[in-house]
């Protein structure tokens, strides 16, 4: 189906949707059918649903957020207490199904804990980031002039130095490590890039009628942001925060690999995954395999969403 | 356009300050100190006021971040009228050597290493991405986006450790520790510790170079200019490389612009893990033993090569894309 140019505002569910007057005639019923009561989030869905591998990485993630957080509650095990003598046990030996590890951890219950703490890092890393750079580039862009030019510099500045060598200095000045620090490290290196999308989609925003007609009725410059800026940007804002959620699971396990992760018995894929490393050259490849493969599951599902979510919401005028 | 690159390497000039100023109080607000962190923790009062007052530590900190940029501008003589005597990134409080003779060491080691790797990665990529875009939809097509997917969400050091089991522990072919030595040349004549950290490297860049060329070429076949290139009778193969190439590779430029920074700063992960001698891997030691004159001067160095890398990337844009003119 075809319809005209959508309505901003209808598309972000906040005030009415535009309706076809019901005694229009006939002639402008056809060119405006009846998507008024289908809305724009239900054709973006449509859309997103189309997209067979987006469809594929949610149920990825839905299985991945089952199995770490309602899995424990189903098969018991203890992630607290070491025990040698079950070292090194190999998968389905023993009841432990994907074998024990060097400490005598079940790797299947490990293997839930850790996800745990990936999937809550890389959930709230990225909402952190996204929020806080949706707001600061909304208001930069927003002010413009010399407010602008000082915000974007900072932003400059921050993503001038290499977010790796950032995400280290920030662990080593921060340690010990604790999940809140993991989240806050990763959260300010990631949140540079929201920014600069918000910023970019603001400047072109605020020269709309729309805000134009806000702020003559004496809208305030935080209505304005808020109610009309940040929800036009939402496409953007929602694809690049997927995209965000894998980037930050990525940059745990980096910084786990370069000995700054999450101090034990907690753990995460990415830990998991670098102690096995020094295991794998004496043949205790369990110890990697499941880590590892559960990271690039989880990465690839949430690249395949953002790549739905881009088809559906960044486009819908184009495909629509 | 000469107004626009004045008016950009202003903006570099005041992005460096910011960098350095703040990285100097993030420093400042440590606890306890660099002294502390330097001397350990069973140091006393007198020693950590010695370090201090023999580092400089003591002096107010707008005093010291003064100190700093003078040194590495080199403008500090100059003003204090002994004449322009180079710049100086200060001394290493663990390795007995100034900071600027080991990145004057690392930064030649880490080009060689990301250099390579990228240079190889688009050789591969941009033919990859064509070639995607031309069978796109096809079973092929869908196989190698799969794996770019794969390569692409793998943590980097993952794929360094397969690498390092299918060639050096399995096949016996590779040595698993990259090439040693204090300059470039003795890197050079162990090309076979070579091989794996530049494939690690340049595999994880393919994946994402190749996505964006593909994108960019199917972008582009759909061009007003190709319909009119097609009609005046030109073939596909000539659409395809005399039209649709050029301007398929504005967006790689661009990349390449974006990844001199990393020329300069190196790849920490793949550095690390291969043991590869580094700004990376300094950097990473650096840290650990909370060398800060050394982690200074690599972030200044790092952000001056991402700065130049985005003007670079600007500059390019403009002179292959002509309807791009920077007149504000």
């Amino acid at each position: 189906m075809t319809i005209g140019p959508v309505p901003q505002e209808s598309a972000l569910g906040i005030g009415p949707i535009s309706v076809a007057p019901v005694d229009a005639p006939a002639e402008i019923q056809d060119i405006v059918p009846a998507y008024e009561t289908r809305g724009v989030w239900r054709l973006a869905l449509e859309v997103f649903l189309e997209h067979r591998l987006a469809v594929i990485g949610v149920g990825i993630v839905v299985f991945m957020v089952l199995f770490c957080f309602v899995g424990p509650l189903i098969y018991v095990t203890d992630q607290t207490t070491t025990n040698l003598n079950n070292q090194f046990f190999r998968p389905a030996v023993s009841g432990h199904i994907l074998g024990s590890d060097q400490l005598g951890f079940d790797l299947m219950g490990r293997l839930m804990v850790g996800g745990q703490t990936s999937i809550e890092v890389g959930l709230a890393a990225a909402l952190i980031a996204t929020t806080f750079g949706v707001l600061y580039g909304a208001i930069s862009g927003f002010a413009g002039g010399f407010i602008d030019t000082v915000m974007m510099r900072i932003v400059d500045a921050v993503l001038a130095v290499p977010g790796l060598f950032l995400l280290l200095f920030l662990a080593v000045a921060l340690a010990p490590v604790t999940i809140w620090v993991l989240i806050l490290v990763v959260a300010i290196v990631a949140w540079l890039i929201p920014a600069r999308l918000v910023r970019a989609e603001t400047l072109t925003l605020r020269t709309r009628e729309y805000v134009q007609a806000v702020t003559m009725m004496g809208g305030r410059g935080s209505r304005i942001v808020l109610r009309h800026i940040v929800p036009n940007a939402i496409g953007t804002i929602v694809v690049n925060a997927t995209f965000q959620v894998a980037d930050a699971i990525l940059l745990v396990a980096a910084l786990s690999f370069l000995g700054l992760g999450i101090s034990p018995p907690a753990t995460n894929w990415g830990a998991m995954l670098s102690d096995g490393v020094e295991y794998y050259a004496d043949g205790y490849w369990w110890l990697v395999y499941p880590a590892g493969i559960a990271i690039v599951i989880t990465v690839v599902a949430f690249n395949f969403i953002g790549d739905g979510l881009r088809d559906a919401l960044e486009v819908r005028l184009q495909k629509r | 356009m000469l107004g626009y690159i004045v008016r950009r390497l202003f903006q570099a000039v005041i992005v460096i300050i910011l960098v350095t100023l703040g990285i100097t109080l993030l420093l400042h607000v440590l606890p306890g100190g660099p002294a502390r962190a330097i001397l350990g923790p069973r140091v006393n009062a007198v020693q950590i006021a010695q370090f201090n007052h023999d580092n400089g530590l003591d002096q107010p900190i707008w005093v010291q971040y003064g100190t700093y940029l003078g040194q590495i501008t080199g403008l500090g003589p100059v003003l204090g009228g002994h004449g322009w005597q180079g710049v100086n990134f200060g001394f290493s409080y663990r390795l007995n050597q100034s900071v600027g003779s080991i990145l004057a060491q690392d930064v030649p080691k880490t080009m060689l290493l990301v250099g390579l790797s990228y240079a190889i990665a688009i050789i591969v990529a941009v033919p990859l991405g064509i070639y995607q875009a031309v069978r796109r939809n096809k079973i092929d097509d869908y196989a190698l986006t799969g794996a770019s997917f794969f390569f692409y969400s793998m943590p980097v050091f993952w794929l360094g450790i397969l690498l390092i089991g299918v060639f050096s522990f399995t096949l016996h072919l590779l040595p698993a520790v990259g090439p040693q030595g204090d300059n470039v040349g003795d890197l050079f004549t162990q090309l076979p510790a070579l091989i794996l950290p530049v494939a690690t490297l340049a595999l994880i860049t393919i994946a994402s170079f190749s996505r964006y060329m593909r994108s960019s070429t199917l972008e582009n076949m759909v061009q007003d200019y190709v319909r009119t290139a097609r009609a005046k009778g030109a073939s596909d193969s000539r659409v395809l490389f005399a039209h649709v190439l050029r301007n398929a590779m504005i967006p790689i430029l661009t990349l390449i612009g974006l990844s001199i920074g990393y020329i300069f700063s190196g790849a920490l992960i793949t550095e690390a893990l291969f043991n590869y001698p580094g700004m990376g891997l300094r950097f990473w030691n650096a840290g650990l033993q909370q060398d800060y004159p050394v982690i200074l001067g690599i972030i200044v160095i790092a952000a001056f090569g991402t700065v130049m890398g985005n003007l670079l990337a600007d500059i390019m844009y403009a002179v292959a894309d002509p309807r791009v003119r920077y007149s504000r």
